[in-house]
This record gives C-alpha cells, structure tokens and sequence, in this order.
C-alpha cells in the first residue's frame, strides 16, 4: 500500500507540495526561509544531475561546473548589461547547454573513472576560468548580482510584497518561487523518466548493448541527458545568484559538484524524492554541526563511503523498501 | 529473390587469432537460417558482426542489399534487424514490461517538449505501446510477469523477455543467440513452437543454437562452422549427410 503510494508518479508530487505549503508553519525566522530556499534550489539541481547519475548510469564530478556558468551569467547579464532576469536565466540555459553538448559529446565516450575525471577536469576549468577573468567575473573577490526581476517587477529578499491580500516579506515570496521551482523540476523530471526517451536513458544505465540493438542511439543520449542536467544546473545557479545577491567562484567549484553528487548517493540514485531528501540532509548537517566546521569536506567523504557501503540504494530506496517490508510481514503475521 | 542478409568473405581476427575466416553465405527472406558448429568456432562472433557489434577485418556484410560497414548497431536496428544474446543483456534497473516497451523505441519518436510537458499525444502512445508490449510478453510466454520487475524473472522468462523486446522492434530479421541454453525439455519446446510462430510471421530467422533436435527440426537451411571457417551449408538433410559434419562432431 504505501509502496503503492510512493511509487504513483503524481502522488509523490503531492505529497512533495504539500511538505512545501505546510514547511512555513515552522519556518520561525528569514534564516530559516534562507535555508529551505538554499535546499530547494540546490534539490532542483541535484534532481536533474540524478537524470545523469542515477537513471543513466554515467557521472559527473564537474557538475559546479553548470552551476557556475548559471550563475556568472545570469549575475553578468542583469548587473553588468541590465538584462531582465527571465531573459538572462534562458539564454543562459541555452548557452550552457550547448557548451554541455560541445563538452559532453566527445567525454561520455569514456567510461568509469576515465568519465570521472573528464569532468572532474571540465568543473575545474570553469572554475578557473571565473577565477582569472577579473575584468568580466570579478574574480575571487566574486561579484553582486541585482535582484530577481520579472519584467519591471523586482523580487528582492529585503522587499515587502503583497500576495492575494496578505502582506508577505521577501525572503516568503522567495520561498513561494523556490517552491514552484522545484515543483516543476521534478515534474519535468517524473515526465522524462517515464517517456521512451526516459526508457532509452535507463537502459543506457541497464545495458548499452541492449539499448543499441534496438535502435536506441547510446551516444546521442548521453549527449542529451547531459545537457540537460546542465540546463537544470544552469537555471538553479542563476536563481542562487539572484537569491544570494552576490556569488563568488566557489559556486563552481570542486566541493560544490561533489557536494551535488554525494547528495545523490546519499539520498538515492535513480530516486527523484531521494535526491531531495539527500539534499536536505545534506543542507542541514553543517548547521546541526555548526562546531566542526572545519570537518565538513571529511563528513561529506565519510557520508559518501558509509552509503556507498551499507546503504548502496541510497536512504529513501532503503527506507521504503525497510517499511514495505515490515508491513508485509505484519499483514502475512495477521493472516 | 535477393537475399534479406548476405555475407561475401567475412574475416575477424582477434590479435592473431581468426575467429572467423573467409565465411559466405546468405539468407533468404522468410528462411529459418541456422548457424552451428562446436565451441569455439566463430558462431557468435559471426552474430556480433553481422549486427554491427564487431567490425570485420575483411569482408562485406549486406542487408537487403546495403553494405552495413558504415552502419551502427541502432541504424541496423532502424533497417530491422534486432537479436538477443547468449549473455541476456535485460536492463534490470526497469520493470520486465519496460524492457520490451524499449523495443518500441524505434517506432515511438517524440519530442523532448511532448516529453516534458507529457503531452496527450505521448500519454496515448505510451498506452499503446504498453498495451503492445503487454501482448506480446504473453505472445512469448512470460504474460505472468506483466507487474514484474525485470530483475525478479526466471532465467527461462527472461530468454523469453528478450525474444519479446526484439519483436517489439517489428524486425524483418531477428537473430537469436542460443535461444535454448539452460532451457529444460519443455522449456525447449516451447521456444520451437515461438520460433515457429515467428517464422510463420514472415520474419526472417537466424539462429545460433547447440540443441541439434531443436536446430535441426526448424530450419530451412544451416550453416555449420569450424575454426572460424565455414565446414559445410545447405538443408538440414543435406548437413546430416556431410561426411565433414559428421567427422567435425563425432571425431574421426
């Protein structure tokens, strides 16, 4: 019954909209909003790398990388040349998908480690690049970036707005974006994955040889789903530069992308409510161990390798298979 | 009539071993095309080339008249041409029915906005393919797995699986690689009566197979390897009266 319930593709959705309609009634402070709005823009990057990792089977260890690219050039198209947000957010997930294309085309040739490395190398020279460009990025002093704006309509988190009669402040409309953000990510998500496209992307992950000899083109993709985990990444970094107000080339680099990916191992590969449970927790652990600060790179490593180990499905996989199990023997102890 | 599959001095050497040597023959439209022959020699390798998995050393493959040098697996998938394996090659990270769905790939071209948005026209096609591959699973003979997950099905369901999936591609040629390894008795003559059935179709069967009553009992014609080479060709009467054949696998 309850695997029932979290396997039907719209209910999961609900239920995942729902969290997100009640969440305010905890969120006590702005710090709180600014936290849950982090994780829901980050679990909507995490979802589309799962598109990648967890349902195709390849990985990228530069997806910062993107995520980088996103938000230099939304902060660079609305602070520099004054583009209105929307705008700035596609041309840029066009941008980046291509340059995804460019890249992805000739490194998801390799396999395993060699793919691992390809990209681990790809973040890197992002990062570089936004490093040393002083005159265009900032360089690691970083830069401001303007307020979200929607055709004249400004969005900051100090701003007070007024929704349906109900005086809401910045950080609380931000939340409500961040939501419908991630609502659709997912959706957009469920919808691929259950689509012949979904089905070739899978079988790419479950056997190459299988996908080829039934006219599935493997190369073309792995192109395209990693362009569009890129597309995903893009669009999320130019919503956390508007959010942030200022981004600096940390956003691209290497911690970030293994950040990305540990919170897909962590929650569940191939699991798009499971990567967002891995990005909460994975949100929320330095502020609960706010005293070992310095630790955290070592926790994320120590995380990765425990999952990998004793949870290799990944937390939510593991949980939902735990109680189904569990209810199943209750009802087979009953009968 | 020309040949649906021909194959003119077929050579794949594998470092300094041939695997297979000088090999022509070629297969009729319609025709239940036998490939045997001892351990070893070349029955595989000759499948894996002529469905572009291998590329040959020398040698010409042509389907339906069109060399397939050039041609990836997928585009001779796209021409109808699909196989299964000697190893199952089943994606166990999907359900059983997902796994024959994906033989539709072909015929279920959508675009990523369709996809994305899921469209009526997606959900409506996607209906009918499930539908399609839910026929067909029971066509084979694995109708008892249509909720299943691919990785919860028997080894002899999942030979079956992979029959369905290449089906579901509407081929005009399927070969199967050892169809009948690690089947029991009526295992076996259940897979004669579907390699029957599809034949009766009008697909074009080729087939690598070890069960000589099987092998022997279905085909129009049957190609016996050895070494890589080719030891003899022609109907199964004819390849039982071969001194050669008989000496290959009796000894002498």
């Amino acid at each position: 019954m309850l695997n029932r319930f979290m396997q039907s593709r719209l209910r999961g959705l609900m239920v995942l909209a729902l969290i997100l309609i009640i969440l305010p009634v905890f969120l006590g402070n702005p710090f709180h909003y600014e936290l849950v709005i982090q994780m829901a823009i980050i679990a909507a990057t995490v979802v589309g790398l799962n598109l990648l990792v967890g349902f195709a089977g390849q990985i990228s260890l530069g997806h910062a990388g993107f995520f980088g690219l996103g938000a230099y050039f939304t902060g660079i198209a609305t602070g520099t040349y004054g583009w209105s947000s929307i705008p700035a957010l596609v041309v840029g997930a066009i941008a980046v998908g291509i340059i995804a294309w460019v890249v992805g085309r000739p490194i998801l040739r390799l396999k395993g480690h060699y793919l691992s490395m390809a990209t681990l190398a790809v973040g890197f020279i992002i990062a570089i690049i936004l490093n040393n460009e002083r005159a265009i990025t900032g360089g690691p002093d970083g830069m401001p970036v303007p307020a979200f704006d929607l055709f004249g309509w400004e969005l900051s988190t100090f701003g007070r707005y007024s929704l349906f009669g109900v005086d809401i402040s910045g950080v609380q409309a931000w939340y409500i974006l961040a939501s419908v953000v991630l609502l659709l990510a997912v959706w957009f998500a469920q919808n691929l994955i259950e689509s012949p496209i979904g089905r070739a992307l899978r079988s790419v992950k479950g056997s190459e040889v299988a996908a080829s000899v039934v006219g599935v083109d493997t190369a073309k993709y792995k192109s395209l789903v990693f362009v569009i985990s890129a597309i995903y990444a893009s669009v999320m970094g130019g919503l956390y530069a508007h959010f942030q107000g200022f981004i600096t080339p940390a956003v691209a680099s290497f911690e970030f992308s293994i950040l990305f990916i540990t919170m897909v191992v962590l929650g569940g590969m191939g699991s798009t409510f499971g990567v967002i449970l891995g990005a909460v927790v994975l949100k929320l652990l330095p502020q609960v161990l706010a005293d070992f600060q310095e630790l955290e790179t070592v926790m994320f490593g120590l995380i990765l390798m425990l999952t990998m180990i004793f949870m290799p499905k990944g937390l939510l996989p593991t949980i939902t298979a735990t109680v189904s199990k569990r209810m199943r023997k209750k009802a087979g102890g009953e009968a | 009539m020309t040949a649906l599959v021909e194959v003119k001095g077929l050579d794949k050497a594998f470092g300094g071993v041939h695997a297979v040597e000088g090999v022509s023959f070629a297969v009729e439209a319609g025709q239940v095309y036998s490939v045997i022959g001892p351990n070893g020699a070349g029955k595989t390798t000759l499948f894996n080339l002529i469905t572009g998995l291998y590329i040959p050393t020398k040698g010409e493959i042509l389907l339906n008249g069109e060399s397939t040098a050039k041609l990836e697996p997928n585009q001779l998938a796209e021409r109808g041409m699909c196989r299964t394996f000697q190893q199952m090659q089943i994606c166990m990270n999907m359900t059983a029915i997902e796994n024959v769905m994906l033989g539709r790939h072909l015929q279920l071209r959508s675009s990523l906005i369709t996809t994305l948005f899921r469209l009526p026209s997606l959900r409506r096609n996607e209906t009918a393919a499930r539908k399609r591959a839910a026929d067909l699973m029971k066509y084979v003979g694995c109708g008892d797995y249509l909720d299943a997950e691919a990785s919860a099905m028997s080894y002899g369901a999942l030979k079956r699986l992979e029959i369905a999936r290449a089906l579901a591609a509407e081929p005009k040629v399927i070969l199967l690689d050892e169809p009948a390894a690690g089947l029991n008795a009526t295992e076996t003559a259940a897979l004669e009566d579907l390699i029957r059935k599809i034949a009766d179709q009008g697909i074009t069967v080729m087939l690598v197979e070890h069960d000589m009553k099987l092998v022997m009992g279905i085909s129009d014609r049957l190609l016996v390897l050895n070494y890589g080479r080719v030891l003899a060709e022609g109907t199964p009467e004819e390849i039982r009266q071969n001194p050669d054949v008989i000496a290959a696998y009796l000894g002498g």
